[in-house]
């Protein structure tokens, strides 16, 4: 049921225009509220005929995950558990399902979004009678949130939460973001935030000039960039999305690329997490593979840091830092990915990592000259199409 | 044996050789002969006192108190009278310094007994080594002659006092009243006053502190109505009373448990010691007798004994005596070589008759046709003259005895306690939530047959963090010391309570909430000492406890373990019941259901789920018998007051929306039951076997779904693989 409201959610954006937002929203609003009343009513049903109350959840793991070829994402699978009330290991669990439900229940007839954390304080209380809470810790609360998007088959935003901002942007490009028109090219040095909803009725693009979306790992790689004005030289919009990018930074990328056609194009650490990270961009994460239709962005390119760039670049010795065993174990795991081991480019990457028998970051470049990345790396790379895809 | 014998024979052939050949000091033979002369056992008894148990003063005092009584007892019982005693300590000298190491007591004990004829007086409490139960193999508390006498010697060298004794030996006749002190060198008694008198049981008696003089006036203490026989000694000694382990408190405690059918009531002095580390014996600590204080403070309604003005009533708790016990012959299993040689020697001497008639008369389980096996299987007939047999034939006989399958001896000579009366002891002295017994069948040890009786006691009041309590009892006699030199604590050592759910260091006492209770009743007690402190480690004996303990222990453990899955259904209760008042609050706000229906109906199924747990709890039988028929009927108790509360660590209050409803748990029967007792307790109905079905499809169901893949967890995040969790992959 996850393909289903992805792919109609992917529709939508194709309709991609400034319309009567808040009419589509209510409708959305009253889709949401009749799929958490269903599942509401259904345990109450239940439980009223003596019958257990269980909860149906979609499964977000890697045996669940089906890699669809031809389509160069990941997919969910059709496999569930039930979360049954009459279970010690779930009985807390149910509970808080329930509680999360509820939760969302009132923000959607409030009209008003919540954070994530602001969920696990709204639901946060304790257990009548006892000195139990519901919640300890929001890491308790979000994964629960996470299976009441699966179960109900609606997304985040449609559950009228967002998580914290996370990631930059500056660019030849104007967004939309609820009716305020940002220009992304007079951001200053701290750049236009993403935020965690950047749906169709939230953000829509103005102009862009911009020809590609360069997206670099981190902020501090950003700053280098942004500093050195490389969107205005080469015309093209700058992201980062602080390490592993979130949600809405993904979200975002992925508008920006089947939207506006434009190229993503990553500049990430040579290590197996940089490899991770590209990975989860270009066909999604297990745990979000329900969404991985409206994430995933199946062309994105991996430009660098590169395993042969050691050489080719004649880097000083101290940018090397010792591969650990977890590296190496992960990158094992990475090059036995479906998607990459059929990949002869990446399989020849992993193994010149492997080979190399250190890491890289980004900043290693720094060792040839302060802009040596803005202006001598990216540029020769961009211009000669060296890239991984 | 032989061997043993011939080295003896050496040393007593090599001895009067080393006196000459020693360095001379000057000392004709002549000489020496002159200071050589005869000890008297009295003499060396005085010398020794401590193989009697007078090693220190605290212990003095309880062996008189142990001796009179166990006599009192073998008195009553042997005349066929339900014993009632009454042990008085008094305080000589009140006003001594807080300091004293000790101080002059007396101790009076009074029995309804048969009495002691008037001749008899100066032999049974004037000399040491004689009695009447030395020479026979009969179930008796003493066993030398030498207890009484020698408590009434102690107290003559420590305090100078002659022995007082009352004893009117029928309803008619009149009281004597004798005072004797005994002469050590002649080991015979020197009466100092003998008189007659009418004033039994000693009216002075009555009178010495309120308490008495209270019960006295109930006509619940010394009534001369319940005495019209009967013996009273008063011994005066230096001693010291204190509480705790191995006092006389405790000693009477455990006769109490161990002899159901006695009534005992104990005035004990009006000062207790204050505690003296230097005086207290291995394993006591002030904190021991702290202990033993608040027990007897807290020994109070479901003990059933009672105190009134400081005195301690142990009432009767049985009104059978036990059985009668017979005297009997050796058995020939287990007898020795040596002693099979005496016992013909002795008989060629006195009757002068047949090894075939000997066979059958001087030992028990010999019948004819068993005889003159025996005698056939040795080449004599049955008209042999036990005169006649050669040594050879001897060893060979004893080697026959030890092939031939005989039926064990009789045990009519032996009176166990029996599981039920055990368990009312034990029920009545400890605060525990588990009790189980067993009797094993009479065993042999060296010819003499012997029965092991074990119990325990598990949980409730009992700390939990400390080696178990170790009882024992030979003979129903309360042993005090030398517990590890007992054959019973190297049984309980050797016995596996890691089986049977317990925590056991190894090669030591199980640690936990546990009181183990060990009683051996046999003809013949094989003490280690004179002061009858420990039994002899035996293998026999030894084996025959560990069965009897592993009895009990499996007992136990099942019990434990059931306990066990009772309270994990409790806990699966609990946990349930926590969360069904959130869930019908969030399931009434989203669908505008009834709230307290949904809980109800939600509350409802919660329950039937765990219905082990209510089931047990409701079982206000208690649960004597478990749902594998192991458990006997009589060798179980479990009082369910004492388990700790499941549900005690946060009562549930209702939810909100339904302050008025009440939804507590059945309540449990807080009184200990003495229903528990009667034979026919209920045996669980077959219908509520079912219960622990339900659940054992639901672990199932539940192991069936954990085989499939579960769901993600709720797990801590890493920093870096945050969001989309790349350990998923």
């Amino acid at each position: 049921m996850a393909k289903k409201t992805t792919s109609k959610a992917a529709a939508s954006p194709a309709a991609a225009t400034p319309k009567p937002a808040t009419a589509h929203v209510k409708e959305r609003d009253i889709r949401t509220q009749k799929k958490i009343l269903t599942l509401a009513a259904e345990i109450a049903k239940r439980a009223l005929a003596g019958r257990e109350p269980t909860v149906r959840i979609p499964m977000r793991t890697k045996t669940n995950t089906i890699w669809n070829k031809k389509r160069g994402i990941l997919e969910m699978g059709e496999g569930a558990v039930e979360r049954p009330l009459f279970d010690l290991k779930t009985a807390k669990q149910f509970m808080q399902t329930m509680l999360h439900a509820s939760t969302v229940k009132d923000l959607i007839d409030a009209g008003k979004t919540s954070s994530l954390r602001g969920v696990f304080y709204k639901a946060k209380h304790t257990v009548a009678g006892t000195k139990e809470n519901t919640f300890d810790t929001q890491d308790e609360s979000d994964p629960i949130l996470e299976d009441l998007e699966v179960a109900l088959g609606a997304l985040r935003e449609e559950l009228h939460v967002f998580a914290e901002n996370r990631g930059s942007m500056v660019g030849n490009i104007t967004v939309i973001d609820k009716g305020d028109e940002i220009n992304c090219r007079r951001m200053g040095s701290g750049g236009y935030a993403m935020p965690s909803i950047v749906e169709p009725d939230i953000i829509q693009f103005g102009k862009c000039e911009a020809k590609f979306v360069l997206h670099v790992e981190k902020g501090t790689v950003w700053n280098r960039f942004n500093e050195d004005r490389f969107w205005e030289k080469h015309n093209c919009i700058l992201t980062h999305g602080a390490g592993q990018p979130p949600r809405g930074c993904r979200r975002l990328l992925q508008r920006l690329n089947q939207e506006l056609k434009l190229p993503i194009i990553c500049v990430l650490d040579n290590d197996p997490w940089g490899h991770y990270i590209y990975s989860v961009i270009k066909q999604g994460s297990i745990s979000l593979a329900f969404e991985s239709s409206r994430l995933a962005i199946p062309d994105a390119k991996f430009l660098g840091i590169r395993a042969k760039d050691y050489r080719e670049c004649g880097l000083d010795d101290a940018v090397k830092i010792d591969l650990t065993d977890n590296d190496i174990k992960r990158a094992g795991e990475i090059a036995a990915y479906p998607w990459f081991a059929g990949h002869k480019g990446w399989q020849r990457e992993i193994d010149g990592l492997l080979k190399n028998g250190f890491k890289m970051e980004v900043e290693s470049l720094i060792t040839k000259d302060i802009s040596y990345v803005t202006e001598t790396y990216v540029p020769q790379r961009l211009k000669a199409k060296d890239w991984l895809e | 044996m032989e061997s043993a014998v011939k080295d003896r024979n050496a040393n007593a052939s090599t001895k009067p050789n080393t006196t000459p050949t020693t360095k001379r000091r000057g000392a004709t033979a002549e000489e020496m002969a002159a200071r050589q002369k005869d000890v008297s056992v009295s003499e060396f008894f005085v010398k020794n006192r401590h193989l009697l148990g007078f090693d220190n003063a605290r212990k003095a005092l309880l062996t008189t108190v142990k001796e009179a009584v166990d006599n009192s007892l073998d008195a009553c019982e042997e005349g066929g009278i339900l014993p009632e005693i009454v042990v008085i300590i008094e305080d000589l000298d009140p006003k001594r310094q807080a300091t004293a190491k000790s101080s002059r007591y007396r101790v009076t004990v009074v029995d309804n007994g048969p009495g002691i004829v008037r001749k008899q007086v100066e032999n049974i409490f004037g000399r040491l080594l004689y009695g009447s139960k030395f020479h026979r193999l009969k179930m008796s508390r003493g066993q030398q002659g030498i207890g009484i006498s020698a408590a009434g010697m102690n107290g003559l060298i420590t305090t100078g006092r002659p022995m007082i004794i009352h004893t009117k030996p029928g309803a008619k006749q009149a009281a004597h009243h004798i005072e004797l002190a005994m002469n050590t060198k002649t080991n015979r008694a020197e009466v100092t006053l003998d008189k007659e008198t009418a004033d039994f049981p000693p009216s002075r008696l009555r009178s010495l502190s309120s308490g008495t003089k209270q019960l006295a006036s109930e006509d619940a203490y010394l009534s001369p109505s319940s005495f019209p026989t009967g013996t009273s000694v008063a011994i005066e000694l230096e001693g010291k009373y204190q509480k705790g382990r191995g006092s006389v408190d405790e000693f009477l405690e455990l006769t109490a448990i161990a002899n159901p059918h006695a009534r005992i009531v104990f005035v004990p002095p009006s000062r207790v010691a204050s505690d003296d580390a230097e005086d207290m014996l291995p394993g006591t600590s002030a904190a021991a007798a702290q202990e033993g204080k608040s027990k007897d403070a807290k020994r109070d309604a479901p003990a059933q004994t009672s105190e009134t003005g400081g005195v301690i009533v142990y009432p009767r708790g049985v009104q059978e005596l036990p059985v009668e016990t017979k005297e009997i012959q050796p058995h020939p299993k287990g007898i020795e070589l040596g002693i099979l040689l005496q016992m013909i020697r002795d008989y060629e001497s006195s009757e002068k008759g047949t090894l075939y008639d000997f066979l059958q008369t001087r030992f028990c389980r010999v019948s004819s046709a068993t005889a003159s096996k025996f005698c056939s299987a040795i080449g004599v007939t049955s008209r042999t003259k036990a005169s006649e047999i050669e040594p050879q034939q001897v060893e060979k006989l004893f080697k026959v005895f030890d092939e031939e399958r005989l039926s064990p001896p009789p045990t009519d000579c032996l009176a166990p306690i029996g599981v039920r009366q055990l368990l009312a002891g034990l029920l009545k002295g400890v605060k525990a939530e588990f009790y189980a017994a067993s009797t094993r069948e009479a065993a042999v040890y060296r010819g003499r047959p012997f029965q092991i009786e074990a119990a325990i006691a598990f949980g409730g009041d009992l700390p939990g963090d400390q080696a178990a309590r170790v009882i024992r009892f030979a003979n129903r006699v309360p042993l005090l010391f030398q517990q590890s030199a007992c054959s019973s604590f190297k049984a309980i050592e050797e016995t596996p309570w890691r089986n049977y759910a317990m925590q056991q260091p190894r090669g030591g006492l199980p640690v936990g909430p546990l009181v183990v209770m060990i009683h051996m009743a046999s003809v013949w007690v094989p003490f280690t000492s004179e002061s009858k402190e420990a039994i002899a480690d035996y293998d026999e004996i030894r084996k025959e406890m560990r069965l009897a303990l592993m009895e009990c222990g499996r007992k136990l453990g099942t019990y434990l373990r059931k306990r066990q899955k009772m309270r994990r259904e409790g806990e699966r209760r609990d946990v349930f019941e926590r969360y069904i008042g959130e869930i019908a609050k969030a399931l009434n706000a989203i669908t505008g259901e009834d709230a307290r229906k949904i809980y109800d109906a939600l509350l409802q199924q919660a329950r039937t789920k765990t219905a082990v747990a209510d089931q047990e709890l409701d079982e206000d039988g208690k649960v004597v018998a478990d749902d594998d028929d192991s458990f006997d009927d009589d060798g179980v108790i479990v009082v369910s007051s004492a388990i700790a509360p499941i549900e005690k660590e946060a009562p549930l209050a209702a939810p909100v929306f339904l302050e008025a409803k009440s939804k507590s748990t059945k309540p449990v029967d807080t009184k200990r039951d003495a229903k528990a007792l009667a034979p026919s307790t209920p045996k669980q109905a077959p219908s509520k076997r079912s219960a622990p079905a339900i659940i054992t499809k639901k672990d199932l169901a539940a192991r069936a779904s954990e085989a499939k893949p579960t769901e993600k967890k709720p797990t801590e995040k890493k920093p870096r693989f945050d969001d989309n969790d790349p350990r998923l992959f």
